[in-house]
């Protein structure tokens, strides 16, 4: 396991009556891409700007390589931040912005030339030191925040939502233009966002944020297919979220109805929630399923038909690339391991998390 | 063209109180009593009288406008930092004396001022040396200063609140600490406020008149006074106009520079 880089212990924060991290401890390890996700006002950017130092937390410490950085203010902190709306100095040329850190440290003339070039040609803008910051489109703006942040080496690379202002099909090419940064750069990135799916494009770890708790820390993969929560399961992609009883190990009813399942170990008779991602749904003969429908909705996606069938008393949501036509009866199975069990919620805050979303 | 009718009164407006009387002064400033074509006028502004009229002018209008920009842009930045409850009532109270005659808070200056005034009863009470400076140039500084600041504060202002807050966050994270910030790249952004500033200040204390009548007396003459003299002692119109001239190439070249660098009419919020 590599080393830890970063460590949040304890962070509270709020501002005037409201609260908007509590207790948060998280820690970062090296060459990691973390990435915060959450609805707007989780406490996902408070988070980031405590670790840029542009906020102090109430109450908790912040560790960066084994030293405390709490009180240390953002201009003596080794890491660099990609602001929300680049946040470019509109006064100065390209080749100014990306120079201005190191003309900071009084780095040698020829020394912060040859950074300028090396950072332009690794956001493929080679030869645009001349321009001013407006003539540039979103997307190459964007580069350049971050050709900025990097050229000054920081140990860590903090992003606010960088590719949020950005067009669908320049965001996913920013994407993997992110991933390859990283991977030739060896830097640690912290990465805020609300988008799942760029979160499940490009971090390693991600941590799921609702109302300033942690909701689940954990691989794309895990956070996806075993959604620890009703809010994770239902902020992750589409789901089926259904109350049901877990009656033994192996064996939920839902809807009236007994499945079998993986999960062990809930209690016997308690209730819990079960999600089942739409894809995972199968639709077959009437009597071949677990449950009986009626298909109430049809539309096509591209990649797959989207359906909705109602069966006992439940709006199902279904991805297939099998079309079944509105007022088709269908079966409803579900395949044991697709079935994932979430305890119910215990907090009032969790509760309350829930019915945000 | 029903649209093109509303600016109709605003056209008549602008012609009968703006067009004719600029017409007028350029005509009266090119002619001579007998209606011929001169320059005479205009180049009355090299004798002696007139161009140290004009040189005192735009030393005390440079030199106010100094002062306005070294009190008005810290004052800026402490009402760009505040939160929107306090700075409204902070810009209420700054603005609050500009809702009250011009010449009566100049008037009341003077009375404030003078040998015998309310300042030196105070410092006579207290055995503390009178204070003599009403008809002299401090006194007209004073009179600019206090008349024209919030021309300053208010384009300063507006600059540094249009300044993305990140941009200043940008900075630090990369490095520069308070001083840096400032000088590349608060200061930098808000040129356009100060350019602004500095018109809405010069132009006016360039011109006035009525602040060196009330608090220089008749022994320090401005331009604004000459001119004012010319029209309304001497007689004189075709050579008040003539200065007017010379008067308004100054404040044109000044209004250009403006122009130049403030594009997002940070001054235009009066």
């Amino acid at each position: 396991m590599k080393d830890v880089l970063v460590n949040l212990e304890h962070i509270s924060k709020s501002y005037g009556n409201q609260l908007v991290l509590d207790d948060l401890n998280l820690y970062i390890r090296e060459n990691e891409f973390l990435t915060l996700l959450g609805p707007s006002g989780c406490g996902k950017t408070t988070t980031l700007r405590i670790l840029g130092g542009f906020e102090q937390p109430d109450k908790g410490r912040v560790i960066f390589e084994g030293q405390d950085i709490t009180n240390l203010p953002a201009n003596k902190r080794q890491l660099n931040t990609v602001f929300q709306k680049y946040a470019l100095f509109t006064h100065m040329t390209i080749a100014e912005n990306i120079a201005f850190g190191l003309k900071i440290k009084n780095k040698s003339k020829s020394y912060i030339d040859d950074k300028i070039k090396y950072a332009l040609k690794l956001v493929n803008l080679d030869g645009f030191e001349k321009r001013m910051p407006d003539s540039l489109s979103g997307g190459q703006q964007q580069r350049i925040a971050i050709a900025r942040a990097i050229v000054n080496e920081p140990k860590l690379l903090l992003l606010d939502e960088p590719l949020g202002a950005l067009d669908l099909k320049l965001r996913q090419d920013m994407q993997y233009e992110l991933i390859r940064l990283k991977n030739e750069l060896g830097i640690t990135f912290i990465y805020v966002t609300h988008d799942q799916e760029e979160a499940l494009t490009m971090s390693d770890t991600i941590v799921v944020m609702n109302q300033g708790y942690i909701q689940q820390i954990g691989s794309p993969e895990r956070i996806y297919n075993e959604p620890e929560n009703a809010f994770v399961a239902d902020f992750i992609g589409d789901s089926n979220i259904i109350g049901a009883t877990m009656i033994r190990d192996r064996l939920v009813e839902i809807l009236g109805a007994k499945f079998d399942c993986v999960d062990e170990g809930f209690g016997e008779n308690k209730p819990v929630d079960v999600v089942i991602r739409p894809e995972d749904v199968m639709l077959v003969k009437p009597e071949e399923g677990t449950i009986e429908g009626v298909v109430t909705h049809l539309i096509f996606k591209g990649v797959h038909y989207e359906m909705e069938v109602m069966a006992a008393g439940f709006e199902w949501l279904v991805h297939s690339t099998q079309m079944c036509a509105v007022g088709t009866k269908v079966g409803i199975k579900v395949d044991p391991f697709n079935i994932q069990i979430m305890n119910k919620p215990e907090s009032e805050d969790e509760e309350a998390a829930k019915l945000d979303e | 063209m029903n649209k093109k009718m509303l600016s109709l009164p605003y056209l008549f407006w602008c012609a009968a109180f703006i067009l004719i009387p600029l017409f007028m002064v350029v005509y009266y400033g090119i002619t001579d009593k007998t209606g011929a074509f001169t320059l005479e006028n205009i180049c009355a502004i090299a004798t002696a009288e007139h161009s140290k009229a004009l040189w005192i002018s735009i030393l005390l209008s440079l030199i106010s406008t100094l002062i306005c920009l070294l009190l008005a842009y810290p004052l800026a930045m402490i009402l760009a930092h505040m939160n929107v409850n306090q700075h409204s009532f902070v810009v209420l109270i700054f603005i609050l004396p500009m809702w009250m005659n011009f010449l009566l808070r100049t008037m009341a200056w003077q009375t404030l001022l003078e040998k015998s005034g309310v300042i030196n009863s105070v410092l006579e009470f207290l055995h503390l040396p009178a204070l003599n400076i009403i008809n002299t140039p401090s006194a007209i500084i004073l009179g600019m200063v206090y008349n024209f600041l919030p021309f300053m504060v208010l384009p300063i202002y507006n600059s540094l609140t249009k300044i993305d807050p990140n941009v200043i966050n940008a900075a630090k994270d990369l490095g520069a600490n308070g001083f840096d910030t400032f000088i590349r790249v608060t200061l930098p952004l808000s040129v356009p406020g100060i350019i602004s500033g500095i018109t809405m200040v010069f132009v006016p204390a360039l011109t006035t008149f009525v602040i060196s009548t009330l608090l220089g007396g008749s022994k320090i003459l401005l331009i604004g006074n000459v001119i004012e003299q010319e029209f309304t002692q001497t007689g004189n119109w075709h050579l008040g106009s003539g200065l007017s001239i010379v008067l308004m190439i100054f404040i044109l070249f000044n209004m250009i520079l403006s122009a130049i660098f403030d594009k997002d009419g940070e001054g235009n919020t009066l």
